[in-house]
Protein backbone atom coordinates (compact mmCIF):
# COMPACT_ATOMS: atom_id res chain seq x y z
CA UNK A 1 0.00 0.00 0.00
CA UNK A 2 3.25 1.91 0.15
CA UNK A 3 4.00 4.53 -2.65
CA UNK A 4 6.36 6.30 -3.90
CA UNK A 5 3.66 9.38 -4.35
CA UNK A 6 2.82 8.88 -0.93
CA UNK A 7 6.17 9.05 0.74
CA UNK A 8 6.38 12.51 -1.66
CA UNK A 9 3.21 13.80 0.12
CA UNK A 10 4.82 13.40 3.48
CA UNK A 11 7.84 14.79 2.55
CA UNK A 12 6.46 17.75 1.44
CA UNK A 13 3.71 18.08 3.76
CA UNK A 14 6.42 18.06 6.71
CA UNK A 15 8.43 20.10 5.21
CA UNK A 16 8.16 22.90 8.09
CA UNK A 17 10.07 25.63 6.01
CA UNK A 18 7.31 25.40 2.88
CA UNK A 19 4.43 25.42 5.05
CA UNK A 20 2.97 26.69 8.42
CA UNK A 21 0.50 24.73 10.82
CA UNK A 22 0.06 21.13 12.46
CA UNK A 23 0.66 17.98 10.30
CA UNK A 24 -2.70 17.10 9.35
CA UNK A 25 -3.37 20.82 8.91
CA UNK A 26 -0.86 21.21 6.48
CA UNK A 27 -1.91 17.91 4.78
CA UNK A 28 -5.83 18.88 4.19
CA UNK A 29 -4.30 22.00 2.62
CA UNK A 30 -2.16 19.76 0.58
CA UNK A 31 -4.74 17.60 -0.73
CA UNK A 32 -7.06 20.20 -1.74
CA UNK A 33 -4.35 21.46 -4.21
CA UNK A 34 -4.28 18.19 -5.84
CA UNK A 35 -7.01 16.78 -5.99
CA UNK A 36 -10.20 18.60 -7.50
CA UNK A 37 -12.06 18.96 -4.81
CA UNK A 38 -13.39 22.08 -2.80
CA UNK A 39 -12.40 21.22 0.49
CA UNK A 40 -11.56 18.46 2.95
CA UNK A 41 -11.02 17.62 6.67
CA UNK A 42 -9.49 14.80 8.71
CA UNK A 43 -12.10 13.47 11.26
CA UNK A 44 -10.95 10.87 14.29
CA UNK A 45 -13.49 8.31 14.91
CA UNK A 46 -14.26 6.20 17.83
CA UNK A 47 -16.33 3.12 17.79
CA UNK A 48 -19.63 5.23 18.26
CA UNK A 49 -19.05 7.80 15.73
CA UNK A 50 -17.28 11.16 15.15
CA UNK A 51 -14.94 11.89 18.16
CA UNK A 52 -12.71 14.83 17.24
CA UNK A 53 -12.40 17.00 13.65
CA UNK A 54 -7.80 16.72 13.81
CA UNK A 55 -8.20 19.50 10.62
CA UNK A 56 -10.55 21.12 8.14
CA UNK A 57 -9.78 23.43 5.45
CA UNK A 58 -11.58 27.03 5.27
CA UNK A 59 -15.18 27.44 3.63
CA UNK A 60 -18.23 24.60 4.35
CA UNK A 61 -15.51 21.85 5.52
CA UNK A 62 -15.95 22.33 9.01
CA UNK A 63 -19.52 23.01 8.77
CA UNK A 64 -19.71 19.84 7.28
CA UNK A 65 -17.96 18.06 9.98
CA UNK A 66 -19.88 19.64 12.87
CA UNK A 67 -23.19 18.33 10.66
CA UNK A 68 -22.48 14.42 10.70
CA UNK A 69 -21.35 14.64 14.52
CA UNK A 70 -24.39 16.25 15.14
CA UNK A 71 -26.51 14.26 13.28
CA UNK A 72 -24.57 10.83 13.82
CA UNK A 73 -24.69 9.95 9.97
CA UNK A 74 -23.20 11.13 6.90
CA UNK A 75 -20.68 9.62 4.48
CA UNK A 76 -18.21 10.23 6.77
CA UNK A 77 -20.07 8.11 9.10
CA UNK A 78 -20.93 5.63 7.21
CA UNK A 79 -17.17 5.34 6.04
CA UNK A 80 -15.95 4.51 9.37
CA UNK A 81 -18.51 2.52 10.25
CA UNK A 82 -17.60 0.12 7.08
CA UNK A 83 -14.08 1.26 6.60
CA UNK A 84 -14.37 1.35 2.89
CA UNK A 85 -14.76 4.44 0.92
CA UNK A 86 -18.13 6.19 0.50
CA UNK A 87 -18.18 8.17 -2.49
CA UNK A 88 -21.59 10.37 -3.62
CA UNK A 89 -21.12 12.19 -6.56
CA UNK A 90 -24.27 14.38 -6.17
CA UNK A 91 -25.82 14.74 -2.92
CA UNK A 92 -29.07 16.17 -4.16
CA UNK A 93 -30.12 12.41 -6.04
CA UNK A 94 -29.02 9.20 -4.26
CA UNK A 95 -27.35 11.26 -1.04
CA UNK A 96 -30.45 12.36 -0.34
CA UNK A 97 -32.22 9.23 -0.09
CA UNK A 98 -29.22 7.66 1.82
CA UNK A 99 -28.57 10.48 4.49
CA UNK A 100 -31.69 12.83 4.42
CA UNK A 101 -31.07 15.31 6.94
CA UNK A 102 -26.94 15.53 5.98
CA UNK A 103 -27.51 16.05 2.63
CA UNK A 104 -30.13 18.93 3.39
CA UNK A 105 -27.50 20.48 5.67
CA UNK A 106 -24.83 20.05 2.86
CA UNK A 107 -26.42 21.48 0.11
CA UNK A 108 -27.10 24.38 2.52
CA UNK A 109 -23.87 24.95 3.45
CA UNK A 110 -23.11 24.85 -0.68
CA UNK A 111 -21.85 21.56 -1.09
CA UNK A 112 -22.79 18.97 -3.73
CA UNK A 113 -20.31 15.71 -3.62
CA UNK A 114 -18.61 14.22 -1.13
CA UNK A 115 -16.20 11.39 -1.09
CA UNK A 116 -14.95 9.91 2.34
CA UNK A 117 -12.00 7.61 2.41
CA UNK A 118 -10.98 5.86 5.32
CA UNK A 119 -7.83 6.12 7.59
CA UNK A 120 -6.89 2.24 8.39
CA UNK A 121 -4.35 -0.50 8.81
CA UNK A 122 -6.10 -3.26 9.00
CA UNK A 123 -8.74 -3.64 11.80
CA UNK A 124 -6.94 -0.09 13.00
CA UNK A 125 -9.76 2.10 12.55
CA UNK A 126 -8.33 6.12 12.74
CA UNK A 127 -10.66 8.43 11.41
CA UNK A 128 -11.98 9.70 7.71
CA UNK A 129 -10.64 11.71 5.30
CA UNK A 130 -13.61 13.63 4.18
CA UNK A 131 -13.40 15.60 0.71
CA UNK A 132 -15.79 18.09 -0.66
CA UNK A 133 -16.81 19.35 -3.73
CA UNK A 134 -19.06 22.56 -4.34
CA UNK A 135 -20.23 21.26 -7.62
CA UNK A 136 -21.64 18.01 -8.35
CA UNK A 137 -19.43 15.31 -10.13
CA UNK A 138 -17.68 11.97 -9.82
CA UNK A 139 -13.85 11.80 -9.17
CA UNK A 140 -12.11 10.42 -12.23
CA UNK A 141 -9.66 6.87 -11.79
CA UNK A 142 -6.68 8.90 -11.47
CA UNK A 143 -7.87 11.50 -9.26
CA UNK A 144 -9.27 8.75 -6.67
CA UNK A 145 -6.04 7.36 -6.59
CA UNK A 146 -4.77 10.61 -6.03
CA UNK A 147 -6.79 11.02 -3.05
CA UNK A 148 -5.70 7.61 -1.98
CA UNK A 149 -2.58 8.82 -1.55
CA UNK A 150 -3.30 11.29 0.53
CA UNK A 151 -5.75 9.26 2.86
CA UNK A 152 -2.48 7.03 3.38
CA UNK A 153 -0.37 10.12 4.41
CA UNK A 154 -3.14 10.90 6.69
CA UNK A 155 -2.87 7.49 7.96
CA UNK A 156 0.66 7.48 8.46
CA UNK A 157 0.56 11.18 10.19
CA UNK A 158 -2.45 9.94 12.69
CA UNK A 159 -0.11 7.20 13.84
CA UNK A 160 2.81 9.32 13.92
CA UNK A 161 1.24 11.76 16.54
CA UNK A 162 0.25 9.41 18.62
CA UNK A 163 3.57 8.48 19.81
CA UNK A 164 5.10 11.54 19.32
CA UNK A 165 3.25 14.95 19.82
CA UNK A 166 5.44 17.29 17.41
CA UNK A 167 7.42 14.52 14.87
CA UNK A 168 9.91 16.12 13.00
CA UNK A 169 10.58 15.95 9.29
CA UNK A 170 12.46 12.78 9.12
CA UNK A 171 10.29 11.15 11.86
CA UNK A 172 7.07 11.42 9.53
CA UNK A 173 8.69 10.73 6.40
CA UNK A 174 11.27 7.72 7.24
CA UNK A 175 9.62 5.84 10.02
CA UNK A 176 6.53 6.57 9.30
CA UNK A 177 6.39 4.89 5.78
CA UNK A 178 7.23 1.51 7.62
CA UNK A 179 3.24 1.94 9.01
CA UNK A 180 1.38 1.24 5.96
CA UNK A 181 3.81 -0.82 4.10
CA UNK A 182 2.40 -4.31 3.44
CA UNK A 183 4.02 -6.75 5.44
CA UNK A 184 2.46 -9.59 6.95
CA UNK A 185 4.28 -9.93 9.83
CA UNK A 186 4.08 -6.36 10.91
CA UNK A 187 0.43 -6.82 10.97
CA UNK A 188 1.23 -10.07 12.85
CA UNK A 189 3.24 -8.53 15.12
CA UNK A 190 0.76 -6.12 15.79
CA UNK A 191 -1.85 -8.63 16.70
CA UNK A 192 0.81 -10.56 18.63
CA UNK A 193 1.85 -7.62 20.90
CA UNK A 194 -1.78 -6.59 21.64
CA UNK A 195 -2.96 -9.72 22.72
CA UNK A 196 0.35 -10.27 24.45
CA UNK A 197 0.45 -7.00 26.21
CA UNK A 198 -3.43 -6.30 26.29
CA UNK A 199 -3.38 -3.29 24.40
CA UNK A 200 -5.40 -2.12 21.76
CA UNK A 201 -4.59 -2.95 18.13
CA UNK A 202 -3.56 0.87 17.56
CA UNK A 203 -1.12 1.25 20.98
CA UNK A 204 0.20 -2.14 19.64
CA UNK A 205 1.16 -1.13 16.19
CA UNK A 206 2.83 2.40 18.33
CA UNK A 207 4.70 0.67 20.31
CA UNK A 208 6.49 -1.45 17.88
CA UNK A 209 7.03 1.40 15.38
CA UNK A 210 8.23 3.25 18.73
CA UNK A 211 10.67 0.50 19.95
CA UNK A 212 11.90 0.44 16.14
CA UNK A 213 12.51 3.86 16.68
CA UNK A 214 14.28 4.08 19.95
CA UNK A 215 16.53 0.82 19.12
CA UNK A 216 17.60 2.24 15.29
CA UNK A 217 15.82 -0.57 13.70
CA UNK A 218 13.80 -1.69 11.11
CA UNK A 219 10.04 -2.35 11.68
CA UNK A 220 9.66 -5.21 9.67
CA UNK A 221 13.16 -6.60 11.58
CA UNK A 222 11.11 -6.25 14.84
CA UNK A 223 8.14 -7.71 13.78
CA UNK A 224 10.10 -11.18 13.14
CA UNK A 225 12.05 -10.88 16.35
CA UNK A 226 8.56 -10.38 18.20
CA UNK A 227 7.14 -13.14 16.43
CA UNK A 228 10.07 -15.46 17.14
CA UNK A 229 9.73 -14.57 20.97
CA UNK A 230 13.34 -13.29 20.98
CA UNK A 231 11.74 -9.65 21.91
CA UNK A 232 8.91 -8.75 23.88
CA UNK A 233 6.84 -5.50 24.56
CA UNK A 234 5.19 -4.23 27.05
CA UNK A 235 2.64 -1.57 27.85
CA UNK A 236 5.14 -0.18 30.47
CA UNK A 237 7.82 0.66 27.78
CA UNK A 238 4.92 2.48 26.00
CA UNK A 239 4.66 4.51 29.10
CA UNK A 240 8.39 5.08 29.43
CA UNK A 241 8.50 5.83 25.66
CA UNK A 242 5.41 8.44 25.96
CA UNK A 243 6.72 10.15 28.41
CA UNK B 1 -6.17 -33.19 -16.28
CA UNK B 2 -9.41 -34.87 -15.11
CA UNK B 3 -12.21 -33.39 -16.98
CA UNK B 4 -14.61 -34.63 -13.79
CA UNK B 5 -11.87 -32.61 -11.33
CA UNK B 6 -11.40 -29.69 -13.56
CA UNK B 7 -15.20 -29.44 -13.38
CA UNK B 8 -15.63 -29.63 -9.67
CA UNK B 9 -13.40 -26.73 -8.70
CA UNK B 10 -15.11 -24.43 -11.49
CA UNK B 11 -18.18 -25.19 -9.80
CA UNK B 12 -16.83 -25.13 -6.20
CA UNK B 13 -15.61 -21.05 -7.56
CA UNK B 14 -18.74 -20.28 -8.85
CA UNK B 15 -20.57 -21.48 -5.52
CA UNK B 16 -18.68 -19.31 -3.94
CA UNK B 17 -19.35 -16.23 -5.83
CA UNK B 18 -22.51 -16.64 -4.99
CA UNK B 19 -22.61 -17.99 -1.42
CA UNK B 20 -21.66 -15.61 1.25
CA UNK B 21 -18.10 -14.35 -0.35
CA UNK B 22 -15.33 -13.08 1.05
CA UNK B 23 -12.33 -11.75 -0.79
CA UNK B 24 -9.12 -12.88 0.81
CA UNK B 25 -10.68 -16.88 1.61
CA UNK B 26 -11.38 -16.97 -2.09
CA UNK B 27 -8.48 -16.37 -3.91
CA UNK B 28 -6.55 -18.37 -1.08
CA UNK B 29 -8.92 -21.18 -1.87
CA UNK B 30 -8.16 -20.46 -5.79
CA UNK B 31 -4.58 -20.70 -5.49
CA UNK B 32 -5.26 -23.82 -3.54
CA UNK B 33 -6.74 -24.87 -6.65
CA UNK B 34 -4.69 -23.90 -8.79
CA UNK B 35 -1.78 -26.37 -7.48
CA UNK B 36 -4.01 -29.16 -7.54
CA UNK B 37 -5.19 -28.71 -10.98
CA UNK B 38 -2.18 -27.73 -12.90
CA UNK B 39 0.63 -29.99 -10.54
CA UNK B 40 2.28 -26.80 -9.40
CA UNK B 41 3.96 -26.63 -5.91
CA UNK B 42 3.12 -23.58 -5.15
CA UNK B 43 0.98 -20.73 -6.41
CA UNK B 44 0.30 -16.67 -5.44
CA UNK B 45 -1.75 -14.65 -6.30
CA UNK B 46 -0.65 -10.47 -6.56
CA UNK B 47 -2.76 -7.30 -6.65
CA UNK B 48 -2.02 -3.97 -7.58
CA UNK B 49 -3.56 -1.30 -6.28
CA UNK B 50 -4.42 1.95 -8.92
CA UNK B 51 -0.63 2.91 -8.55
CA UNK B 52 1.01 0.04 -9.54
CA UNK B 53 2.52 -0.80 -6.32
CA UNK B 54 1.78 -5.24 -6.27
CA UNK B 55 0.54 -6.83 -3.14
CA UNK B 56 0.96 -10.26 -1.98
CA UNK B 57 -2.88 -11.66 -1.32
CA UNK B 58 -2.49 -15.25 -1.07
CA UNK B 59 -0.18 -17.96 -1.51
CA UNK B 60 0.25 -21.51 -0.55
CA UNK B 61 3.41 -22.18 0.60
CA UNK B 62 5.65 -20.08 2.99
CA UNK B 63 9.19 -21.01 0.83
CA UNK B 64 7.12 -19.02 -2.40
CA UNK B 65 5.27 -16.07 -0.14
CA UNK B 66 9.16 -15.36 0.78
CA UNK B 67 10.32 -15.59 -2.57
CA UNK B 68 7.26 -13.64 -3.84
CA UNK B 69 8.06 -10.96 -1.09
CA UNK B 70 11.61 -10.67 -2.28
CA UNK B 71 10.47 -10.07 -5.85
CA UNK B 72 8.79 -7.16 -4.80
CA UNK B 73 11.31 -5.77 -3.31
CA UNK B 74 13.44 -5.92 -6.28
CA UNK B 75 11.05 -5.34 -8.79
CA UNK B 76 12.09 -8.05 -11.02
CA UNK B 77 10.74 -12.05 -11.59
CA UNK B 78 7.58 -13.34 -13.67
CA UNK B 79 4.98 -11.53 -11.59
CA UNK B 80 6.35 -7.88 -11.82
CA UNK B 81 6.92 -9.28 -15.76
CA UNK B 82 3.56 -10.60 -16.36
CA UNK B 83 1.78 -7.18 -14.82
CA UNK B 84 3.99 -4.87 -16.37
CA UNK B 85 3.55 -6.77 -19.57
CA UNK B 86 0.06 -7.84 -19.39
CA UNK B 87 0.85 -11.08 -21.03
CA UNK B 88 1.57 -14.47 -20.33
CA UNK B 89 4.45 -15.76 -18.72
CA UNK B 90 4.70 -19.33 -19.11
CA UNK B 91 6.96 -22.20 -19.29
CA UNK B 92 10.01 -20.50 -17.77
CA UNK B 93 12.83 -23.25 -16.98
CA UNK B 94 14.71 -21.05 -14.07
CA UNK B 95 18.05 -22.87 -14.81
CA UNK B 96 17.95 -20.87 -18.63
CA UNK B 97 16.40 -17.38 -16.91
CA UNK B 98 19.62 -15.69 -15.15
CA UNK B 99 19.82 -13.84 -18.20
CA UNK B 100 15.89 -12.32 -17.82
CA UNK B 101 16.25 -11.72 -13.79
CA UNK B 102 19.19 -12.25 -12.59
CA UNK B 103 19.18 -11.38 -8.97
CA UNK B 104 15.35 -13.18 -8.90
CA UNK B 105 16.69 -16.74 -10.62
CA UNK B 106 19.19 -16.90 -8.15
CA UNK B 107 16.61 -16.97 -5.03
CA UNK B 108 13.96 -18.96 -6.91
CA UNK B 109 16.73 -21.85 -7.48
CA UNK B 110 17.97 -21.34 -3.89
CA UNK B 111 14.17 -22.04 -2.83
CA UNK B 112 13.91 -25.10 -4.78
CA UNK B 113 12.04 -24.05 -7.66
CA UNK B 114 12.78 -25.33 -11.26
CA UNK B 115 9.90 -23.79 -13.03
CA UNK B 116 7.53 -20.59 -13.33
CA UNK B 117 4.13 -19.21 -15.06
CA UNK B 118 2.84 -16.06 -14.50
CA UNK B 119 -0.88 -15.34 -15.63
CA UNK B 120 -2.15 -11.80 -16.02
CA UNK B 121 -5.45 -10.78 -14.33
CA UNK B 122 -7.10 -8.71 -16.96
CA UNK B 123 -9.77 -6.20 -16.55
CA UNK B 124 -11.02 -4.24 -19.31
CA UNK B 125 -7.83 -3.91 -20.93
CA UNK B 126 -6.10 -3.20 -17.82
CA UNK B 127 -3.76 -5.68 -15.82
CA UNK B 128 -4.85 -5.61 -12.16
CA UNK B 129 -2.32 -8.33 -10.91
CA UNK B 130 -1.62 -11.96 -11.52
CA UNK B 131 -1.80 -15.94 -10.63
CA UNK B 132 1.90 -17.20 -10.22
CA UNK B 133 2.70 -21.00 -10.21
CA UNK B 134 5.99 -22.51 -8.95
CA UNK B 135 7.00 -26.16 -9.40
CA UNK B 136 9.97 -27.98 -8.09
CA UNK B 137 10.33 -30.18 -11.05
CA UNK B 138 11.02 -28.62 -14.36
CA UNK B 139 7.37 -28.90 -15.91
CA UNK B 140 5.80 -27.69 -19.47
CA UNK B 141 2.50 -26.87 -18.89
CA UNK B 142 0.24 -27.81 -22.16
CA UNK B 143 -1.66 -25.34 -23.99
CA UNK B 144 -4.91 -26.37 -22.35
CA UNK B 145 -3.47 -26.29 -18.98
CA UNK B 146 -2.20 -22.83 -20.13
CA UNK B 147 -6.23 -22.25 -20.80
CA UNK B 148 -7.25 -23.64 -17.18
CA UNK B 149 -4.58 -21.29 -15.59
CA UNK B 150 -5.70 -18.46 -17.25
CA UNK B 151 -9.35 -18.96 -16.42
CA UNK B 152 -8.46 -18.91 -13.09
CA UNK B 153 -6.69 -16.01 -12.89
CA UNK B 154 -9.87 -14.66 -14.63
CA UNK B 155 -11.93 -15.91 -12.09
CA UNK B 156 -10.04 -14.61 -9.51
CA UNK B 157 -10.59 -11.20 -11.05
CA UNK B 158 -14.57 -11.65 -11.20
CA UNK B 159 -14.15 -12.27 -7.43
CA UNK B 160 -12.27 -8.77 -6.99
CA UNK B 161 -15.34 -7.18 -8.91
CA UNK B 162 -17.71 -9.39 -7.69
CA UNK B 163 -17.18 -7.97 -4.56
CA UNK B 164 -18.48 -4.46 -4.71
CA UNK B 165 -22.32 -4.75 -5.45
CA UNK B 166 -23.52 -1.52 -4.98
CA UNK B 167 -25.39 1.54 -6.41
CA UNK B 168 -22.59 3.58 -5.55
CA UNK B 169 -19.38 4.87 -7.81
CA UNK B 170 -17.69 2.20 -7.45
CA UNK B 171 -13.97 2.15 -8.80
CA UNK B 172 -11.65 -0.74 -9.08
CA UNK B 173 -8.97 1.23 -7.11
CA UNK B 174 -11.49 1.32 -4.01
CA UNK B 175 -12.20 -2.52 -4.87
CA UNK B 176 -8.52 -3.06 -4.68
CA UNK B 177 -7.90 -1.36 -1.48
CA UNK B 178 -11.15 -2.38 0.68
CA UNK B 179 -9.58 -5.90 -0.77
CA UNK B 180 -5.96 -5.65 0.55
CA UNK B 181 -7.21 -4.08 3.78
CA UNK B 182 -9.29 -6.93 4.53
CA UNK B 183 -6.02 -9.10 4.06
CA UNK B 184 -4.47 -7.09 6.89
CA UNK B 185 -7.36 -7.79 9.04
CA UNK B 186 -6.37 -11.21 8.59
CA UNK B 187 -2.82 -11.02 9.60
CA UNK B 188 -3.56 -9.19 12.64
CA UNK B 189 -6.34 -11.75 13.90
CA UNK B 190 -3.49 -14.56 12.60
CA UNK B 191 -0.79 -12.80 15.50
CA UNK B 192 -3.58 -12.15 18.01
CA UNK B 193 -4.60 -16.20 17.90
CA UNK B 194 -0.97 -17.26 17.77
CA UNK B 195 -0.23 -15.53 21.29
CA UNK B 196 -3.26 -16.69 22.56
CA UNK B 197 -3.24 -20.09 22.10
CA UNK B 198 0.71 -20.42 20.98
CA UNK B 199 -0.25 -21.82 17.47
CA UNK B 200 2.19 -21.00 14.71
CA UNK B 201 1.02 -18.41 11.78
CA UNK B 202 -0.29 -21.45 9.81
CA UNK B 203 -1.99 -22.59 12.02
CA UNK B 204 -3.95 -19.95 12.94
CA UNK B 205 -5.06 -19.50 9.67
CA UNK B 206 -6.30 -22.45 9.11
CA UNK B 207 -8.43 -22.78 12.39
CA UNK B 208 -9.95 -19.55 11.68
CA UNK B 209 -10.85 -20.63 7.96
CA UNK B 210 -12.53 -24.32 9.22
CA UNK B 211 -14.36 -21.64 11.99
CA UNK B 212 -15.40 -19.77 9.27
CA UNK B 213 -16.52 -23.12 7.14
CA UNK B 214 -17.79 -24.68 10.16
CA UNK B 215 -20.55 -21.66 10.94
CA UNK B 216 -20.91 -20.04 7.55
CA UNK B 217 -18.68 -16.90 8.44
CA UNK B 218 -17.23 -15.21 6.33
CA UNK B 219 -12.98 -15.46 7.06
CA UNK B 220 -12.92 -11.37 7.47
CA UNK B 221 -15.52 -11.88 10.63
CA UNK B 222 -14.05 -14.40 11.92
CA UNK B 223 -11.15 -12.67 12.48
CA UNK B 224 -12.37 -9.37 13.48
CA UNK B 225 -14.09 -11.68 15.99
CA UNK B 226 -10.70 -12.86 16.96
CA UNK B 227 -9.27 -9.47 16.98
CA UNK B 228 -12.36 -7.64 19.16
CA UNK B 229 -12.11 -10.73 21.47
CA UNK B 230 -15.63 -11.89 20.31
CA UNK B 231 -15.01 -15.20 18.69
CA UNK B 232 -14.25 -17.95 21.33
CA UNK B 233 -10.57 -19.49 21.16
CA UNK B 234 -11.39 -23.12 22.21
CA UNK B 235 -13.87 -23.03 19.03
CA UNK B 236 -11.22 -22.15 16.87
CA UNK B 237 -8.40 -23.75 17.49
CA UNK B 238 -8.87 -27.54 18.25
CA UNK B 239 -9.02 -28.25 22.26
Amino acid sequence: MTSARVARILSEVADRSATQGALPQRLVMACVDSVPVSGAGIVLMSASGPADVAAVTDGPARVMEELQFTLGEGPGVECSRSGRPVLEPDLTSGGSRRWPAFASGALQAGVCAMFALPLRVGAIRLGVLDLYRNVPGALSTAELAEALSFADAATVILLTLQSQADPDHDDVVGIGMHLIEDRAQVHQATGFIAERADVSMTDALTLLRARAYASDCLVTDLARDVLSGVVQLTQDENRQIGS
Amino acid sequence: MEPQRLAGVFVELADTLVEKFDIVDFLQMLTERAVELLEADAAGLMLADERGDLCLMASTLERMRLLELFELQISEGPCRECFDTGAQVTNVNLAAAYDRWPTFTIAAVDAGFQSTHALPMRLRGQTIGSLNLFTDRQVELSEDDIAVGQAMADIATIGIVHERVSQEQSLLSEQLQTALHSRVVIEQAKGVLAARSNVSMGEAFRSMRAHARRNRLTLSAVAQGVIDGTARVDDLVGS
